[in-house]
């Protein structure tokens, strides 16, 4: 059945893959903008792209050009009207070209030439402006420009983490502080340059109306991206802790409240329901108090005794537990605990036999606790998916933690379940 | 009809009346029952005269415990006697220490009658017997690095014989644990006794001082 559908699935897959290349147009395009990398409309991001460069290096030419005669302007026009929008069928290039020391130069080469080509055609808006811009914009690209594999990454990891600290992420890591230097340096003289030569040239009112505006203007290019960026990243993990909240409850209130009517709806004994009832009350309000449950004060040998008894007191079975190591039961390991709890549970309801086996191993690399008992065993394929014990308590508990469940069991061979916790997560 | 000789001749010492009596009862259409004591010194007494083929040795007794047993009997020279622990109280330091005394196997109180007969025939044959605990106890001393061993060959477990203990410790028996890693069910008793002689040989100080740290939980 799972076999069938399987082969079925994958090459109807593949061909939806394979076919999506053949079948889009394969004429050569000169410029396509890039889906990854854009702030207006992803011209300059697509044209590093082609270029192998970085996008910032491609945004501050223009931005100089643009400074120096508003060529800038033009020329972002003009490739925005010859480049195309990127096939959303195809995946964004995936693999951006390292940049190299040689194509950076060749564009800083360009965007001088450019401006001295403009300067003596006229096309100006006068040295005062045009040369302390271009100096801060190199300055800027020195210390910004991700010149290497390490700040990449932690560029991408810094848009996947907003909001947050755009320069304390930036500057977090290992960026040479030879550039911060350097690029600090030209930074500073391209702006008291920009100072200077202004205050001979215009009133201290244009010098601070021309920051405003362009304060403004980068707020308007930037700020919305980064709300966006922002806003998205804060939704995607709202949703994603309640979805775990909703299962966590689910996995608690399986383990103790159902667990709890299943046997009263058993027992016959009116003191048995009493007690099972106040007992399960007790449990219950502890834990909306948010209070620690038992095994939380105690070591990982402690916590296993105590889960051994609780499942000993509420099913006639023996639980025999063995701990090897120790480590601290940290709210991982509670996890783990639990899901040995429910494993063990679910040996002494439906295996029949009258005796369940745990074994718990604490080492460097993390915690295996095994459950096993020598009952009837099931057919582990055949178990229909709402079955919510295994699937939720101990499997679902075991992802949600970071660790992994392994149930192996045989019909007449009994039922191993081995819960597996790497240390990392706990 | 009894044919002595031929039956297994079997020591008791337990200082519970009861549970002699329920021990007796279960094992003696087995085995020949020889003798059976309540405190260190009526064991030694009665062990060295009746010269049993297995002691069934619970590790608590008043006057010592079931380590001062073995002991005292195997410095006399213990001939073919041998010793098998049981214990219902698990505790580390016990159980190790009637271990390190000469006994061949542990077994907990709540094992199975049949289990534990077939416990007394592994260990008269000279085999050693592993509780799930105490391959647990022994994992857990025999636990990471030795930076200043004296004998590694003593000092550490091989792969494989750790490998056999998770096994017991899961509770898998010999035979199950031959199947699960491919190995002749007499393979799995050579790792089983290398890890006793280990257990009994060992110098490293570890295993007393884990023992010892144990008692304070």
């Amino acid at each position: 059945m799972s076999s069938t559908s399987a082969t079925h699935d994958s090459p109807g897959a593949t061909g939806t893959r394979d076919g999506a290349t053949p079948s889009g147009p394969r004429r050569y395009r000169f410029l396509v903008r890039s889906r990854r990398d854009r702030v207006l409309s992803g011209t300059a991001g697509g044209l590093a792209e082609s270029l192998g460069i970085d996008p910032l290096l491609v945004r501050l030419s223009l931005a100089v050009l643009t400074a120096a005669g508003g060529t800038g302007i033009v020329l972002y026009l003009a490739l925005w009207a010859l480049s195309t929008e990127p096939d959303t069928a195809l995946p964004a290039h995936a693999v951006q070209q390292r940049p190299r020391n040689r194509q950076i130069a060749a564009v800083a080469c360009i965007v001088a030439g450019g401006m001295l080509i403009f300067r003596s055609l006229g096309i100006w808006f006068g040295d005062a402006l045009a040369f302390p811009v271009a100096l801060a914009a190199a300055g800027s690209a020195l210390i910004w420009a991700r010149s290497d594999e390490s700040d990449r990454r932690r560029w991408a990891r810094f848009s996947e983490r907003l909001p947050g600290n755009p320069v304390a992420s930036v500057f977090g890591g290992r960026i040479s502080p030879l550039r911060v230097a350097g690029g600090g340096i030209l930074l500073a003289a391209g702006m008291t340059i920009f100072l200077v030569a202004n205050r001979a040239v215009a009133s201290a009112r244009t010098v601070l109306l021309a920051v405003l505006v362009t304060a403004a203007g980068l707020g308007l290019i930037i700020g919305p991206w980064i709300l966006r960026l922002a806003r998205d990243a804060g939704e995607e993990r709202r949703q994603r802790i309640r979805s775990e909240e909703r299962a966590e409850i689910a996995a608690h209130l399986h383990d103790s409240v159902l667990h709890t009517l299943a046997l009263i709806q058993r027992s016959e004994d009116p003191a048995d329901v009493a007690a099972l009832a106040r007992r399960q009350e007790r449990e219950l309000r502890a834990w909306l108090d948010h209070r620690p449950t038992p095994s939380a004060q105690q070591d990982l040998r402690g916590a296993v005794d105590a889960l051994a008894s609780r499942v000993e007191q509420l099913h006639h079975v023996t639980v025999d537990t063995v701990v090897v190591g120790d480590a601290p039961v940290t709210q991982h390991v509670e996890a783990l605990l639990l899901a040995c709890q429910e494993a063990a549970i679910n040996a002494a309801r439906h295996s029949g036999a009258a005796h369940v086996s745990i074994y718990v191993e604490a080492d460097t690399e993390g915690i295996t606790a095994y459950v096993r008992d020598e009952g009837k065993g099931f057919d582990v394929d055949a178990v229909p998916a709402d079955r919510r014990g295994i699937a939720q308590s101990v499997i679902g508990r075991m992802r949600r933690h970071g660790g992994s469940a392994t149930i192996t069991s045989r019909p007449g061979q009994g039922t191993e379940v081995q819960l597996e916790l790497p240390r990392s997560g706990s | 009809m009894k044919s002595a000789g031929l039956r297994t001749r079997l020591f008791l010492v337990d200082d519970h009346q009861l549970f002699r009596s329920g021990l007796r009862a279960e094992l003696e259409d087995e085995f020949e029952i020889v003798g059976e004591a309540g405190d260190v010194d009526q064991a030694v007494a009665g062990i060295v005269a009746l010269k049993p083929d297995v002691v069934l040795l619970d590790v608590h007794l008043p006057g010592g415990g079931g380590a001062t047993v073995a002991d005292a009997i195997t410095r006399r020279g213990a001939g073919a006697t041998r010793f098998l622990g049981i214990s219902v109280s698990d505790a580390p330091e016990d159980v190790i220490g009637v271990i390190r005394a000469g006994a061949r196997g542990y077994v907990t109180k709540s094992i199975s009658p049949t289990e534990l007969a077939d416990a007394i025939r592994r260990v008269h044959s000279g085999d050693a017997v592993f509780s799930p605990r105490l391959a647990g106890f022994v994992l857990d001393a025999f636990r990471g690095e030795l930076p200043t061993s004296i004998d590694p060959e003593l000092d550490q477990l091989t792969p494989r014989e750790r490998e056999v203990l998770r096994h017991i410790a899961r509770g898998f028996t010999y035979k199950e644990i031959g199947v699960r890693l491919n190995l002749s069910a007499k393979t799995v008793e050579t790792h089983v006794s290398s890890v006793l002689r280990k257990l009994q040989l060992s110098s490293r100080y570890e295993l007393t001082r884990w023992a010892m740290d144990r008692r304070m939980i």
